[in-house]
């Protein structure tokens, strides 16, 4: 079989294209959800309260430091299996779910220390300057820390969104079908095509993840705040 | 003199081990301008800074306007809006062009909509001569023009009380004078300023009083002519010695 036959043997077999989409929903809802969530952490981080400090500190220690898979067999062995939770009652979409809800919870972490990074580019003088004129914390934070933070912290905010997309692998574990997944079945049904399976689900992952890194790097530079 | 606009009552603050700010008592009336000399350490700008309390105090009370300043929250907040600051380092919004750096504080503080903030904005802007840069960013603008945009910015408060924190001490020489002609003009206009610098022909020109601090202590209080011409402190003799024989 010539490459372009085996290609075409794969892709006519299998829903490629399908599997790699699962992986982009995957990071879509997840991006969304990790930012929120590491957004109040940040705040809380930086926060005058101490208890709120102690919250947003402890939660990046944990979940920094636990593994991903760990994470998603306790939601679904534990969570879903044990306490029975199903979130909605399509199947399929409920694993989906969880999976994202377990890859927002551990990104916010990481996105959290990102933005945390950028609020250390913004000089201390700007939120001295912002309270001067009589903006309280959250003003402060609003119109002045976090849009000069988050323009620090495209980049490394960016770095945690190709972890992310990378990351959605793991969802395989929560039994969401996706291209790892899909990768694994090929492996196990097709074993003389391996190298152009390889090849397919590298480049899959080349096609996702090298435009992330050239956007963020572009908009890092055009978004720069200028002192 | 009128009544105390600002008043502080034996003010004590330190960082660690030192003394930074010892007993302070000072009175500030209306439409005076509180000139504070002293050498570097002196204290003079952390009392500035304890004004609008962007440096906390141990013990003591400061009251503006017959209002002791809160410790936190919204009425600290309502309070420090009274209180224009003008820092050494201009610290304009970098992100906000000129115009909205002016409006930001009386849209979100005080409560105007746009067109209300823009018109007050541009005028402040005309007045301290900037109003051609108000679209630009602040990066964009000299070092004089940045500091007389961070004027115009406290004045949108439509503060009680202004603040200078060594407002020229960053600026290129050449630069000096245009904020200092805008201080003066302040003054001149019945504007109550307390005011850090080194500048000393800007301390004779436009200062009601002089206040010479030295290791957290006032030492000596006089009017211009009379501290530069007949100090009466050792330090004051000193300091002065120092910075106008060379």
């Amino acid at each position: 079989m010539s490459f372009g036959e085996q290609l075409s043997t794969l892709f006519d077999t299998y829903n490629v294209l399908g599997a790699f989409w699962v992986n982009v929903q995957l990071t879509f809802w997840a991006a969304i959800g990790s930012f929120i969530i590491g957004s109040v952490l940040a705040l809380m981080r930086i926060s005058p309260v101490p208890s709120l400090q102690f919250i947003g500190t402890a939660y990046v220690h944990i979940f920094r430091n636990t593994p991903l898979t760990i994470l998603m067999t306790m939601a679904i062995l534990g969570v879903w299996t044990q306490f029975q939770l199903q979130l909605v009652s399509d199947f399929k979409a409920n694993f989906f779910i969880y999976a994202v809800i377990v890859l927002a919870i551990y990104h916010a972490a990481f996105v959290c220390e990102a933005i945390r990074s950028g609020i250390n580019t913004v000089p201390v003088g700007q939120a001295e300057a912002a309270r001067a004129i009589g903006l309280g914390f959250f003003p402060a934070a609003r119109h002045i820390i976090f849009p000069q933070a988050l323009r620090g912290s495209i980049t490394p905010l960016g770095n945690t969104l190709i972890a992310l997309a990378k990351n959605t692998t793991v969802a395989t574990v929560a039994s969401v079908a996706e291209a790892s997944g899909m990768m694994k079945s090929m492996i196990e049904f097709n074993s003389d095509l391996i190298f152009v399976i390889f090849l397919i689900f590298a480049m899959g992952f080349v096609v996702i993840v090298v435009p992330i890194g050239i956007l963020t790097t572009w908009a890092s530079r055009k978004l720069a705040v200028k002192r | 003199m009128n009544e105390a606009l600002v008043q502080l009552k034996s003010v004590n603050k330190h960082y660690g081990s030192l003394h930074v700010l010892k007993d302070i008592n000072l009175e500030v009336g209306k439409g005076e301008v509180i000139i504070l000399l002293g050498p570097s350490g002196s204290g003079k700008s952390t009392l500035c800074r304890t004004i609008n309390r962007l440096e906390t105090i141990d013990s003591g009370s400061i009251s503006i306007d017959g209002k002791i300043l809160p410790e936190e929250g919204k009425e600290l907040a309502n309070l420090r809006a009274e209180v224009g600051m003008v820092f050494q380092s201009f610290n304009l919004f970098a992100h906000k062009s000129i115009l909205d750096n002016v409006t930001l504080g009386p849209r979100k503080v005080r409560g105007l909509s746009k067109t209300e903030a823009e018109e007050e904005a541009m005028a402040l802007l005309r007045k301290v001569g900037v109003d051609s840069q108000a679209q630009k960013m602040p990066a964009q603008l000299s070092g004089g023009q940045q500091q007389r945009v961070a004027i115009a910015r406290a004045l949108a408060m439509r503060p009680k009380v202004m603040l200078f924190d060594e407002p020229t001490s960053a600026l290129d020489p050449e630069m000096v004078n245009e904020v200092l002609d805008t201080m003066v003009n302040l003054a001149r206009e019945g504007m109550t300023m307390i005011v850090v610098t080194h500048e000393m022909g800007f301390a004779r020109r436009a200062a009601d009083r002089i206040v010479f601090l030295a290791n957290g202590e006032i030492v000596e209080q006089a009017t211009p002519d009379e501290f530069f011409s007949n100090p009466k402190s050792d330090r004051a003799k000193d300091f002065l010695g120092k910075i106008l024989n060379h």
